[in-house]
């Protein structure tokens, strides 16, 4: 702000100048104050895009989903907009509904395991390739492929692999004499095999993340380490882990809410079923809006600020651990 | 700071008001062309995005518009998105002039208000076979004009059938069908393919069965749904019907009947032009009954609608162009390019005259019921998720088909 005052005390507007013809004194205040306002103007000029921005894409969707979960809309007052403020029935709707137990613990297992699994192998991946070795540039990027594909892609080719009938590792399994597995078409396997599907693709992301942080930290240390006679572990336990955490905890929270929302891929995969073995709240929010010929735009929209809830939370865990990690 | 702050707050109110007039502004100008005039421009929805502008489809409606002397601006998208892209158009005031819907969201827009009564446009509809007419009648009210029909029945692939000696006619109860799918798996091919996912497509699919069995959508888990669901079961269970029908569509279970391995295929009229093109001998049964005859079917297919429109001077011209689309010889050209059975007699009489195989699907659609018939109209939806949702757990072995029956039927009582 201060800047952008400075600026306007250089004599770039003659038209100001020109008003200001004596040197009296209150025109001297009547153009100061000109100027204030001129410049608040266009301090909020440079602002408008971006609040525009805020705007029209956060603010209002948001403010719209949860109306929509505060009223009881039927298609009819969908259409008319005339729906009656029904306070929390929605919420209450929704968490007395038989699929929230279930939809809650498969979007906390599916979230949690698909984050342990990915931090670790991206973590474990991101060591390897930093040491350097010859192709490991090459050996990275290829590593990058199921961030690159389109997820309906990826998505529809798992869903091929995992086919009870004709999957390919349904094949490889008979090759090695072990019994078909109905991949997706048995509740006991259905979120293994979407979280399978999810960890493969979430890979990537932690690899490449990590595999910055970890050139952050100096290799002096390790040298330091080594002639103390530091073994590999000690090195990782005690210099790698610990200059990795500011790191580790932001790829943690975003994979978090990446994976919480992960719609598209147990859709495309399972599309929540058999019945509801592998519905998330995310699958199951967009079951109640748009999965019927009834759309229940009501309680669709209180699942999604559930999830929008939880989210919110884990993010505000991070910034205070992040403020204690702050000195 | 707290001058900033303020500023944000004026900034940000500002452009709440300059987005919701933007919003005022684009309501508005997308009714007011070619209201009151004569000429001017009349919106189209369709769910064929298939066919192009170029299309006999495509060149018809642009023709029906002319011939109303007005331009047709055609809008084709996927089924699913037609439903919720109409429900929100007619929210924004913007709903199309003329709209092509599947028979089942009928009821949808109707209980949302932005449908016209045929009665009160002055169509006719008393040429159009009473119970493909149904699937778009809510409280006695018909909602729209059906273009077509489709409905389902039984795929049979002769090599298969005849290596076991199975007579497809002697297939006339769920007994002798058990029967010849057990004698293909003895066989060692495949007995029997369909769609059971988790949509509307389950459902669709699971209907002949469930009514085939004197099933009554009010009361899932009676005796009768319980016998449909243990049937399915029962196949996939014995390894008659592969597990994956758990995830096909119509499309991914017509691919599966496709390969030639498998003896029969539960598919609709539309996949008659694939049929030809799969490379073996196929044949067409209905569905049997469980004790015989066939099994009522659900009816598919759209239904051309006129949704409410502010300006009420409009429906004179949509009301020709629905005229046009609906007439017998329009009827005939567009249903033999869908493969769909036409809604009148007459035209079904010259299809079948035109092409023999689709004797059997006339046949099929004069014994189908719509699925929101019968009073349930929207009712229909909210029974419909609870059953796919059974199916599904009893199919993988999650549940008894008694049991996921009557979790489907307290779910859909909750529901209504």
């Amino acid at each position: 702000m201060t800047t952008a005052r400075v600026d306007y005390r250089s004599p770039r507007s003659p038209a100001a100048f020109a008003a200001t013809g004596t040197d009296d004194r209150t025109d001297a205040s009547v153009f100061r104050r000109r100027q204030r306002r001129r410049s608040r103007l266009t301090a909020l000029a440079f602002l408008a895009p971006l609040v525009l921005y805020l705007a029209a894409f956060y603010v209002y969707p948001l403010y719209r989903n949860l109306d929509l979960s505060l009223r009881d809309y039927t298609v009819r007052s969908f259409v008319s907009g005339d729906a009656p403020f029904s306070g929390l029935d929605n919420f209450r709707t929704v968490l007395h509904d038989l699929t929230f137990g279930p939809a809650m613990r498969h979007t906390m297992i599916f979230t949690f395991v698909s984050i342990v699994f990915q931090y670790v192998a991206g973590l474990a991946l991101a060591g390897f390739f930093n040491r350097h070795f010859r192709l490991a540039g090459t050996l990275r990027a290829l590593f990058l492929i199921p961030w690159l594909l389109p997820l309906i892609v990826s998505a529809s080719t798992w869903s091929w692999m995992l086919n009870s009938e004709s999957g390919v590792i349904n094949y490889a399994l008979h090759l090695v004499g072990v019994s078909p597995v109905d991949w997706l078409d048995s509740p006991g396997w259905a979120l293994t095999s979407v979280i399978i599907a999810n960890i493969w693709i979430g890979i990537p992301f932690n690899l490449v993340i990590l595999h910055s942080g970890l050139q952050n930290i100096p290799g002096e240390l390790y040298e330091a380490a080594a002639l103390d006679g530091a073994s590999a572990w000690q090195q990782f336990r005690r210099i790698t882990f610990p200059l990795l955490r500011p790191v580790s905890a932001i790829t943690l929270l975003l994979g978090l809410v990446y994976t919480l929302k992960v719609f598209d891929l147990i859709w495309i995969m399972t599309k929540g079923g058999p019945g509801d073995a592998s519905s998330t709240l995310a699958t199951w929010s967009y079951q109640l809006g748009f999965g019927t010929l009834l759309p229940k735009f009501g309680p669709g929209a209180a699942v999604g600020n559930i999830l929008i809830l939880i989210a919110l939370v884990f993010g505000l865990l991070y910034i205070r651990v992040q403020k204690r990690q702050e000195p | 700071m707290r001058n900033r702050r303020h500023n944000l707050i004026t900034a940000v109110a500002a452009i709440g008001a300059l987005t919701s007039l933007a919003a005022c502004g684009s309501g508005a100008d997308s009714s007011a062309p070619g209201s009151g005039e004569a000429g001017g421009t009349y919106t189209f929805w369709d769910p064929y995005p298939q066919f192009d502008t170029s299309s006999p489809w495509g060149e018809l409606v642009a023709k029906c518009g002319s011939d109303a002397g007005v331009e047709v601006k055609r809008t084709s998208m996927d089924t699913t998105d037609l439903g919720n892209k109409a429900l929100l158009a007619a929210q924004q005031g913007n709903a199309p002039d003329v709209m092509l819907v599947d028979n089942p969201v009928v009821s949808t827009l109707v209980e949302a208000g932005i449908l016209n009564k045929t009665s009160e446009l002055g169509l006719d509809t008393k040429p159009i076979q009473r119970n493909i007419l149904g699937a778009g009648e809510i409280d006695g009210a018909s909602y729209g004009v059906p273009i077509g029909a489709n409905t389902l029945a039984l795929y049979y692939n002769k090599k298969v059938l005849s290596a076991v000696h199975v007579d497809p006619a002697s297939v006339k109860d769920w007994a002798s069908l058990t029967a010849a799918l057990r004698k293909v798996k003895a066989a060692g091919m495949k007995g029997i393919t369909f769609s059971a996912n988790n949509t509307e497509e389950g459902s669709f699919q699971f209907l002949p069965w469930f009514w085939g069995a004197g099933g009554d959508l009010t009361e899932l888990n009676s005796g009768q749904g319980v016998a449909a669901l243990s049937l399915w079961k029962q196949w996939v269970a014995s390894g008659y019907a592969p597990k994956d029908v758990l995830q096909n569509t119509q499309t991914t279970t017509w691919q599966e009947f496709a390969t030639g391995d498998y003896a029969f295929g539960e598919n609709g009229t539309w996949q008659l032009g694939n049929a030809d093109k799969a490379g073996f001998d196929y044949g067409v049964i209905s569905i049997p009954g469980r004790n015989g005859g066939s099994a009522p079917v659900p009816t598919g297919g759209e239904f051309v609608t006129v949704p409410v429109q502010k300006d009420a001077s409009r429906y004179d011209v949509s009301k020709k162009i629905v005229t046009c689309l609906t007439n017998s010889a329009n009827l005939l050209s567009t249903d033999n390019t869908l493969m769909y059975v036409a809604p009148t007699a007459t035209v079904q009489a010259a299809q079948v005259k035109s092409d023999p195989r689709l004797k059997p699907w006339v046949r099929a659609v004069a014994a189908a019921r719509g699925r929101t018939s019968g009073g349930l109209g929207t009712k229909y939806p909210t029974i419909s998720q609870p059953m796919w949702t059974a199916v599904q757990a009893a199919l993988s072995g999650g549940k008894s088909p008694k049991d996921a029956l009557d979790a489907a039927q307290r779910a859909a009582g909750k529901g209504n």
